[in-house]
């Protein structure tokens, strides 16, 4: 595996140092580290890790010993396109399995598979804490709710497609997975304004509460 | 009848709920910090806040722990990696309301004299992370956090921390070994964090409800808080219906609420069904049938009951569901979480999952039964952290429940179930 050219390698110690500024001591910086090189090359190359360890002063084993400890860092490319689907006990039952079913029949590939264009990789996932919106998809960590096999194949297709796509919450645009790992490191994108505050099943108990004029006990601040 | 609450729910409806002009000028912090740092842990005490990440420790009695004048930094850790099957509280939370989990942090760590705190997060919640670290920002920017806050003298720092895919940093201990760039396993306790935590320092590791909940008994007082909820099961929390119902959400109601009341208010189970299971708190609590729907949903009934409160996660299953199938799902989630450290969760989730298929498929026998039982007997309790313990949760409660289903299974040879059924789309209305 080669190394970084100079001018990445340059970019990448600047993000590095800013982020390992954050910790009382580096290596905490580790876990981050590993997004940020995961944002470089779509995956957590060696020569990625060869990096994280250079920067914290980390024996390159060590370092490997963490990465393939976390799920969300690659060892092959991801697609540009990170396609997950829940199977864990509630949206399988909803509807997830029957999707995970289609959706590997219609591209032909399987967990942890990459599509021949370099676009999509499927990947089963366990709960993402969205169960009130299942049967739910992730796409390069942002929503995808309620889902359906028809909509999930057509989502995957508008992807490979190059279409516009919007999450269900979450930013007007969807950004790449690279560009996602850049936002797990730690590095903002400035897209948090966009999208809702909350919606659907995340507001059905406000709403009754307003609708019946229900609200907590009055407190001292009010 | 219990009626809902709104509290940490109140402004998700605004369109900048997630914005410092959609939540409020941080006044519970600004009066925490003319406080003594004493008189806020004894008004969270008097509060009687439980923890909210599922285990139900007092929140106070844990700030209580740390050791004050040991000339050592202290920390705060907010517990912000919601994994647990079902559990989706802290993310819409997070999303809609992050104010109120950075007010909370800056009232706790003044409280137990931190200045460095970390919210660690899973990695797998994007949007959620950047609305975490907008809030942050916002808020050092208006000099909520940083140096000499409200010009009180007072000083902390706050990271924002994503995780990077591993259930099993919910572990607290584990989370502290991935915060310090470690594989996340869990250590052994004692010490307990508030000794040697993160660093080998005094930390407190607390759920996000749980921390975003200070600011409002600050504001209000502790009679306020402790005025809602049961006897010992004090204030609100954050219901999350899920699965088979009309209309799943989060309903932020006083704990001690029953399913019953909650299922009311979400229209029922869907239509033309009814209710054969649900959890009360997410996966690793032990199922209930509709015999519990009258059970109120506080620490001391549900464990009365044989099950835990654990996060309110209520993941309803209507009379469509293979049993069998979801323990196997939930069991198979636990074996691929598994961290591997102690033998018996690590063995015994593999071998679980691999009687559970064959069970599953109908090929098993009756003696399978007592197998799978026998595993999980051998993971409570001699398992390293909770993870195991969890585990056994779904097959301890299932066969107690629904032995006749699994004995079903090897009768005809397959599963009696049709899954196009219990899909939302397949509810054959």
């Amino acid at each position: 595996m080669t190394s970084y050219s100079p001018e990445v390698r340059e970019r990448l110690e600047r993000d590095a140092k800013e982020i390992i500024g954050r910790y009382p001591r580096s290596r905490s910086a580790l876990l981050p580290l590993l997004h940020l090189v995961q944002s470089e090359e779509g995956y957590v190359s060696d020569a990625g890790q060869e990096f994280c360890a250079e920067m914290l002063g980390l024996s390159k084993a060590e370092v490997v010993g963490v990465s393939t400890f976390y799920t969300m860092y690659k060892r092959r490319p991801a697609g540009e396109y990170h396609v997950g689907v829940c199977i864990n006990a509630l949206c399988a039952i909803m509807g997830g399995d029957q999707i995970w079913d289609e959706l590997t029949e219609h591209t032909g590939i399987g967990n942890g598979e990459t599509t021949a264009d370099g676009k999509v990789s499927l990947e089963r996932l366990e709960c993402n804490a969205a169960c009130d919106f299942a049967p739910v998809m992730m796409v390069n960590w942002e929503f995808f709710d309620n889902q359906d096999p028809e909509s999930a194949k057509r989502l995957v297709d508008d992807l490979r497609a190059g279409k516009e796509v919007t999450p269900t919450r979450g930013p007007g645009r969807l950004c790449s997975f690279k560009e996602a790992s850049r936002v797990l490191a730690g590095l903002p994108d400035g897209l948090a304004g966009e999208g809702p505050a909350a919606a659907g099943p995340s507001l059905e108990g406000l709403k009754i509460a307003k609708a019946n004029g229900w609200t907590a006990p009055k407190g001292a601040s009010e | 009848m219990t009626t809902l609450t709104p509290v940490l729910t109140a402004n998700w409806d605004r369109a900048d709920s997630f914005s410092l002009a959609g939540y409020g000028e941080y006044a519970a912090a600004k009066k925490a910090l003319g406080m003594e740092p004493d008189a806020i842990i004894k008004a969270v005490k008097d509060s009687g806040l439980r923890g909210r990440g599922g285990a139900g420790f007092p929140t106070g009695m844990k700030w209580g722990f740390i050791p004050q004048g040991d000339g050592k930094p202290h920390y705060l850790v907010v517990n912000a990696d919601e994994s647990e099957p079902g559990t989706c509280k802290d993310i819409p939370l997070m999303m809609a309301n992050p104010h109120s989990l950075v007010e909370g942090v800056i009232i706790t760590s003044y409280a137990i004299r931190a200045s460095q705190a970390f919210i660690y997060i899973r990695g797998e919640v994007l949007h959620v992370v950047r609305r975490v670290q907008a809030a942050v920002r916002e808020a050092y920017e208006k000099g909520y956090l940083g140096r000499d806050i409200f010009g009180s003298g007072y000083d902390l720092e706050l990271v924002v921390h994503s995780g990077a895919g591993a259930y099993i940093c919910g572990e607290e201990t584990a989370l502290l070994d991935s915060l310090e760039g470690y594989r996340g396993q869990p250590r052994l306790k004692p010490p307990f964090p508030a000794v040697a935590g993160l660093y080998a320092c005094p930390t407190v590791i607390n759920n996000v409800e749980s921390v975003a909940s200070v600011p409002s008994i600050v504001a209000n007082g502790a009679d306020w808080f402790a005025g809602m909820g049961t006897e010992k099961s004090k204030g609100f929390g954050i219901f999350s219906l899920s699965g088979h119902v009309t209309r799943p959400g989060q309903y932020e109601a006083p704990l001690g609420i029953t399913l019953r009341e909650l299922l009311d208010m979400a229209g029922g189970v869907r239509a033309g069904h009814r209710l054969k299971f649900w959890t009360p708190g997410g996966s690793s609590t032990p199922i209930f049938t509709d015999e519990h729907l009258d059970v109120p949903l506080d620490f001391e009934s549900v464990g009365a009951k044989g099950s835990m409160l654990g996060t309110r996660a209520l993941q309803i299953f209507d009379e469509t569901t293979c049993v069998v199938r979801a323990v196997l799902r939930w069991t198979e989630f636990y074996a691929h979480e598994s961290c591997g450290k102690c033998t018996p969760c690590r063995e015994g989730t593999y071998w679980l999952k691999q009687v559970l298929r064959r069970l599953e498929k109908g090929q098993g026998t009756e003696d399978d039964l007592t197998t799978i039982t026998d595993i999980a007997d051998n993971i409570l309790g001699r398992s390293f952290c909770a993870l195991g313990d969890g585990a056994t949760s779904p097959i301890h409660s299932s066969v107690k429940y629904f032995r006749d289903e699994y004995l079903k299974h090897f009768e005809i040879g397959g599963c009696p179930f049709d899954r196009a059924a219990s899909t939302v789309w397949g509810a054959g209305e």
